[in-house]
């Protein structure tokens, strides 16, 4: 078979699926036969680009065109006019929308320039449904490497110089973790692989695990050659249905090649892996719960110690690591420990994939190496704020993490650094607010998932951030008072210092941080009643100003409530106290006679 | 399938399985491998750059020399046509104009295999296409 | 051994105890809620989920909770600072901000561990209490337990009972969040569940989110009437415990008070239920002996071990769990089931009134006996054999409400005939009495020579499982015992696979027995109180005249006058019972 002249690189991420990525590509394989070119271009679904905002993407390579926003419709022109004749498809370069240019390819977007990508190495670079693809990408090498050359204490040994530590929020240090499991003693032990990705916005897990599924596999077989298991399991979410698919096909390949299964490479190393599906409730992420629901009990957390190390699935144990801590032990075996820690600020090694979200321009998911600044990720990788806002918040670590601020922007990335500004590094979710975003009610709406998810076993968690969130509505709703500030930040320290396990010990987190940082703007709310974001319906006023007001009675007949009196050419009112803020009047009013105070 | 049983096998297994995905390699660190690129704007492709740029791809492989061909837009040299950018790693960009499948195996043989410079080489006054 | 400083004093304790253990060693009681231990019993509940047990341990980010976190050496531990009184008065808060405030008409009002402790963090006020959401859920009532989980707290107490203990299933947690309690699964009602109204969960519920079915308006109504005559049994197990609900020491035998008390109460007749314990005694062991004796003969088709059925949360546990042995045990009525047909038809008779014109009440320290008294199988014609069962806790509110006070009442006898009891009927209610009893008996009429040494102590003991041997006269009689129904189930398993070898076991739904039912006064997880009362009860049993339940004159009059012979045709009719198969119970909608 010759060699493809062309690859063309379809993502077949849950994203761009869901704007028909899989159409585009079942379109392209026909037309390329059509054509008689289906021995010169290669149509490859691959994992997730990253660049979400602009999905479906098409990257054709070797010229890294970097194809957005790709219809079904756009095959036939992408063929005749790139594959054909050689020309780039104009319509459909990425535009970037602060030099207001087409970028020709991926290689001279700002959003690829400062990646490193190490968890996401084969996230859009090969078929992750082909485990072949994967071998020829240097796949199960480590696995192979190090049951033949080293023992288990000396790859724990390279994990621990490398400075890993765990993605998933916590940043243990992963080769600590490996050993603790290791040292206990028991006739079974298990590996499992926390797929339960659970703050809103995240989604670098299920990226991996749809993009690079083995990667997964090999390092979980990695880790129970060192621990001493024969048992590994991923834990993932039943709305993973493309992740779940993935792993399914991934597991099922590497069985028929024997890396997974019996005398692994002849070494008389013994692996398998299984799925359990979690119900997605966000604290099976915390790894006593998850263990529980794996038990098939009830997610909710015990007190640790014991910690799984010790006592874990089925009583035996276990070591849980998160998809991304996982993604990057093969690159870490291959490429030695010095290399990887290398990478990345004094003590926190490596990269660290994040969810960009919120109102900024490049909405996706990249990979930096710890150390890049706020402002980096956001103005450079992210593309700044949209439609030319001002950035006034950024909220890292998810519902758990708090918000950073102005000032903190050329702060580096790593663990203790956010830490230290009150803040987490969490599994990675970014959400960028700008100047129409109220902290209070921003600060309500993360409450809201915790409240949401908390599991009920501890006072606390179960009622005291209920409480927080009755508290924050009661300041968005204009009935907060001096006395209610306080009592948010009584309620947010002892939650945070009685809850039983990480969620409620990081669920104030936001509210303290925005007192911290806002503090100006809660108090504007509970002393002048005032929300400056414009955010706070109830604090907000609809007034018909009188000297533009022509009496037409427009927005007296679209009042759903009725609250706007006045006789035809005279000057209408609008009474207060009825008034919804609905703004059907503002929208409805042509002489502009209507404002918002 | 049949079950890789060692190492070694896996390792062989990669070998042969590795030129399936050279060219994304390739794609992905464009300035560890040779770069062709062909200019291949519409006075480009009537002045046969077309047959050039297939010339390439297909003979850089024959000729096992790991590279990169291209297409790219219009280098401003319309005069010169086809005009052809090399870029080996180590050294800097030359730009050759005219030329024809006699010339691109010139380009292969003499250039690239072995550092020869050759006629038709357009004078550095130019910028390196795309910066 | 190890060595720790608790606000600056320093204690040594043995590796594994807990900071609150530690801290107890010094005499410093760190305040505590969700926690629970029985540990003669070997039940530990300790969710680590009310948070109010924290203290300061130096080094560590976050407050600990003290029941569940292991002593370290060298820990420095502040149970004290204003840190840690903050974040326990504020949990605290929380915690009622979600609680119905209606104290005054709460039946658990002063006996309430979530009241008490409130008081003791001085919480005198609910930050933004009018805009506080509650959680909300509907009211479960079944003939013996009413649930009312607005009051639940998520201690898990009762799901450790319910599950650990008693594997039964009916209770765990469920929702999420705010809305989380312990409850049944899907929500359905007790009645539909494998509930057996052991009321373990009652005895160790902190609140009043589970409380019994309260009885005494109708017993007062009953008193009342003067067209009925109200007759009064009283279990073994009362006596032992209700002196508790007075302040009494526990194990204080209140006997002659109680019936004192009783007659106090207006009931027309006080007798024992320990008259029926001997009856059953008969009946049991009649059974007992026929069943071993055809075995012995090597008849096939008899099916041993027999087990005991004197406990309805039991007779509910194997009707539920195990329909498929449900011939296994004896047929013998409960002692209150025995007394109720009894009263109703040879005492009724005596007096010469109608069966509708006598009301039977039963003072038991037990739930299930209420539902049991109101089991089909259970009535003549829609009236009741047992009219109404209440708990030893309703019977004290019942005196109290008289304006007595059982520490200064004297001493009285129980009312002729049926107050007439031995010491087997006695030690009824603790574990491994009745098989006691039966032993005595079965023994004397089995060898036909007389037992002398009366106290069987190898069957004694406070043991989840026990194992015995009674010498009968060079037949060895192997004995089984479990009290506890996660015990019961070790030995059905046994049973089911073939591995028993008992000749007969005693089976008692509540650990301890009857003297830790959860109709008894509350123990609040000191599970010392239970092994004084049952002290009472073998020294009650001690000091009787008699103490062999053949040999009570009263007995030997009802079959002389009246049944005949034991496990005869009447006997069969009034004192004997069938099972059934309630494995699929039907769902009762709300």
């Amino acid at each position: 078979m010759s060699e493809y002249k062309m690859h063309m690189m379809v993502c077949g991420g849950t994203g761009c699926r869901a704007s028909e990525s899989d159409t585009i590509v079942e379109k392209m394989k026909k037309e390329l036969e059509y054509r008689n070119l289906d021995e010169d271009v290669q149509v490859v679904i691959t994992g997730c680009f990253g660049f979400c905002e602009k999905g479906p993407i098409v990257k054709m390579l070797p010229d890294n065109t970097f194809y957005t926003e790709v219809k079904p419709d756009n095959v036939t022109e992408i063929i005749d006019e790139h594959i054909i004749k050689g020309r780039k498809v104009q319509s459909l370069l990425y535009v970037d929308p602060n030099k207001g240019q087409a970028e020709p390819d991926s290689k001279h977007m700002d959003f690829y320039k400062k990646q490193i990508r190490i968890a996401l190495r084969n996230c859009g670079f090969i078929n992750p449904e082909v485990v072949d693809e994967y071998i020829a990408a240097d796949g199960y090498e480590a696995l192979g490497k190090v049951l033949a050359d080293y023992t288990p204490e000396q790859t724990i040994d390279i994990i621990k110089q490398s400075g890993l530590r765990g993605r998933g929020g916590g940043g243990f240090p992963t080769g600590l973790k490996w050993q603790f499991a290791a040292q206990n003693e028991a006739d079974k032990k298990y590996v499992v692989c926390n797929a339960d990705e659970g703050d809103p916005g995240a989604f670098m897990d299920r990226s991996i695990l749809e993009g690079d599924p083995h990667s997964v596999l090999e390092a979980m077989a990695i880790c129970g050659y060192t621990m001493g298991s024969d048992e590994g399991i991923i834990y993932i979410r039943a709305e993973y249905p493309l992740a779940i698919e993935r792993l399914h096909i991934a597991i099922k390949q590497a069985r028929e090649y024997g890396l997974l299964g019996k005398n692994i490479l002849g070494t008389g190393f013994d692996f398998d892996i299984t799925l359990r599906y979690g119900a997605g409730a966000f604290v099976c992420g915390e790894e006593t719960a998850l263990i529980h629901s794996m038990e098939g009990l009830r997610g909710e957390p015990t007190v640790k110690p014991p910690f799984p190390a010790e006592s874990g699935y089925n009583g035996k144990p276990t070591n849980v690591n998160n998809v991304e801590t996982f993604a990057n032990i093969p690159a870490i075996i291959l490429k030695g420990a010095e290399w990887f820690s290398a990478i990345g600020t004094e003590k926190s090694k490596g990269t660290k994939v994040f969810a960009l979200a919120g109102k900024i321009n490049n909405v996706g998911l990249i990979e930096v190496p710890m150390g890049t600044t706020l402002r980096e990720v956001i103005f450079e990788i992210g593309g700044g704020i949209k439609d030319g806002k001002k950035f006034k918040a950024v909220q890292t670590g998810g519902p758990s993490g708090g918000c950073l601020t102005e000032k903190h922007l050329d702060t580096p990335i790593d663990f203790d650094n956010l830490l230290a500004a009150g803040s987490m590094m969490g599994s990675g979710g970014m959400i960028v607010m700008d100047e129409d975003d109220c902290m209070v009610a921003m600060a309500k709406f993360y409450l809201e998932f915790t409240v949401e998810e908390s599991c009920g076993k501890c006072a606390p968690c179960r009622i005291g951030n209920k409480r927080l969130h009755e508290t924050l509505d009661k300041i968005t709703e204009g009935k907060g008072t001096l006395h209610d500030l306080e009592l948010l930040k009584n309620m947010s320290n002892v939650i945070k210092d009685t809850s039983l396990c990480g969620l409620g010990q990081t669920s104030p987190n936001p509210v303290l941080s925005m007192l911290e940082h806002f503090y100006d703007e809660f108090l504007g709310h509970v002393s002048d009643h005032k929300c400056e974001a414009g955010q706070c319906k109830s604090l907000l006023k609809y007034n018909i100003i009188e000297e533009e007001c022509v009496g037409c009675t427009a927005c007296a007949r679209v009042c759903p409530v009725g609250c706007i009196s006045g006789e035809k050419k005279e000057v209408h009112i609008i009474d207060q106290s009825i008034c919804i803020k609905c703004g059907a009047c503002m929208d409805k009013c042509k002489f502009n006679a209507i404002e918002l105070i | 399938m049949a079950k890789v049983k060692t190492l070694a096998d896996l390792r062989k297994m990669k070998s042969e399985l590795q030129s399936k995905i050279q060219l994304r390699e390739n794609a992905e660190n464009p300035e560890s491998v040779v770069q062709i690129r062909v200019g291949m704007a519409t006075s480009g492709i009537a002045s046969g750059a077309k047959e050039v740029y297939h010339y390439f791809t297909e003979e850089m492989a024959k000729r096992n020399i790991n590279g990169l061909t291209t297409q790219v837009g219009d280098m401003g040299y319309c005069y010169a046509e086809p005009t052809v950018e090399v870029l080996v790693p180590g050294k800097d960009p030359i730009v050759f104009g005219y030329v024809d499948v006699k010339k691109a195996d010139q380009i292969i043989e003499k250039y690239i295999k072995q550092g020869e410079l050759l006629d038709g080489i357009i004078p550095p006054n130019y910028q390196n296409i795309n910066e | 051994m190890i060595k720790l400083t608790i606000d600056n004093k320093v204690v040594e304790v043995e590796k594994g105890t807990t900071i609150f253990h530690a801290a107890k060693k010094l005499n410093i009681e760190i305040p505590i809620l969700c926690y629970m231990n029985l540990e003669h019993l070997d039940i530990e509940n300790k969710p680590g989920g009310c948070r109010i047990c924290v203290v300061e341990v130096e080094g560590r980010r976050n407050l600990a909770p003290s029941c569940s976190t292991k002593a370290d050496d060298g820990m420095v531990v502040r149970t004290n600072t204003m840190r840690v009184i903050n974040a326990r008065r504020t949990v605290m808060e929380f915690i009622l901000s979600d609680h119905p405030k209606e104290c005054l008409t709460c039946s658990k009002s002063g006996h309430c561990d979530l009241q008490d402790m409130a008081q003791k963090l001085g919480v005198r006020e609910i930050p933004n209490e009018t805009t506080c959401e509650m959680s909300s859920y509907r009211l479960d009532t079944s003939p013996s337990i009413i649930r009312n989980l607005d009051k639940c707290i998520m201690c898990r107490r009762c799901e450790t009972m319910c599950n650990e203990v008693q594997t039964v299933g009916a209770l765990s947690a469920i929702n999420r969040g705010f809305e989380a309690a312990v409850g049944t699964a899907f929500e359905m009602n007790l009645e539909a569940s494998t509930c057996t109204y052991c009321g373990q969960c009652v005895a160790v519920c902190p609140t009043a989110a589970l409380t019994e079915v309260d009885h005494t308006p109708q017993v007062i109504r009953a008193i009342a009437d003067p067209t009925k005559t109200v007759v009064v049994q009283t279990a073994p197990a009362v006596r032992a415990a209700l002196g508790e609900e007075f302040g009494m020491d526990a194990g204080t035998l209140v006997t002659g008070e109680m019936v004192t008390a009783l007659r106090g109460l207006g009931f027309d007749h006080v007798f024992d239920t320990d008259f029926a314990a001997d009856l059953t005694i008969m009946e049991e062991g009649t059974e007992l002996l026929g069943r071993l004796n055809a075995h012995l003969a090597g008849d096939k088709d008899v099916k041993l071990p027999i087990l005991t059925s004197c406990c309805p949360g039991w007779v509910n546990f194997f009707e539920t769990q195990f329909p498929d042995m449900k011939d296994i045990p004896s047929t013998a009525r409960s002692p209150q089931q025995m007394f109720g047909p009894i009263a109703k038809t040879y005492f009724a008779n005596k007096l010469g009134i109608k069966r509708e014109d006598m009301v039977v009440v039963s003072i038991m320290p037990c739930l299930a006996k209420k539902y049991e008294a109101q089991r089909d199988e259970f009535k003549v014609d829609g009236n009741p054999d047992v009219d109404f069962s209440i708990s030893t806790r309703e019977l004290a509110h019942l005196i109290k409400q008289a304006n007595m006070d059982l520490t200064t009442l004297e001493k009285s006898e129980f009312d002729q005939p049926m107050g007439e009891s031995t010491g087997a009927g006695v030690i009824f209610g603790a574990t491994g009495g009745v098989i006691e009893a039966a032993a005595r008996t079965a023994y004397e009429v089995h060898t036909g020579k007389t037992l002398e040494k009366v106290d069987l102590k190898q069957l004694r003991g406070m043991e989840g499982i026990r194992a015995g041997s009674v010498d009968f006269d060079g037949l060895e009689v192997k004995i089984g015992i479990a009290h506890g129904l996660g015990n019961a189930r070790k030995l059905l398993n046994d049973i089911r696979e073939g591995k028993s070898h008992f000749h007969a076991i005693e089976i008692m739904a509540c650990p301890g027995g009857c003297i830790g039912g959860g109709g008894q006064p509350l123990h609040h997880g000191d599970s010392e109180i239970l092994q004084k009362r049952a002290a009472a009860l073998y020294r009650e049993d001690a000091g009787k005249p008699i103490r062999k339940s053949h040999e009570n004159p009263a007995i030997k009059e009802l079959y002389e006058t009246f049944l005949g012979e034991p496990c005869g045709e009447l006997s069969h009719e009034l004192l004997h019972t069938h099972y059934f198969d309630r494995k699929r119970k039907r769902d009762i909608e709300d």
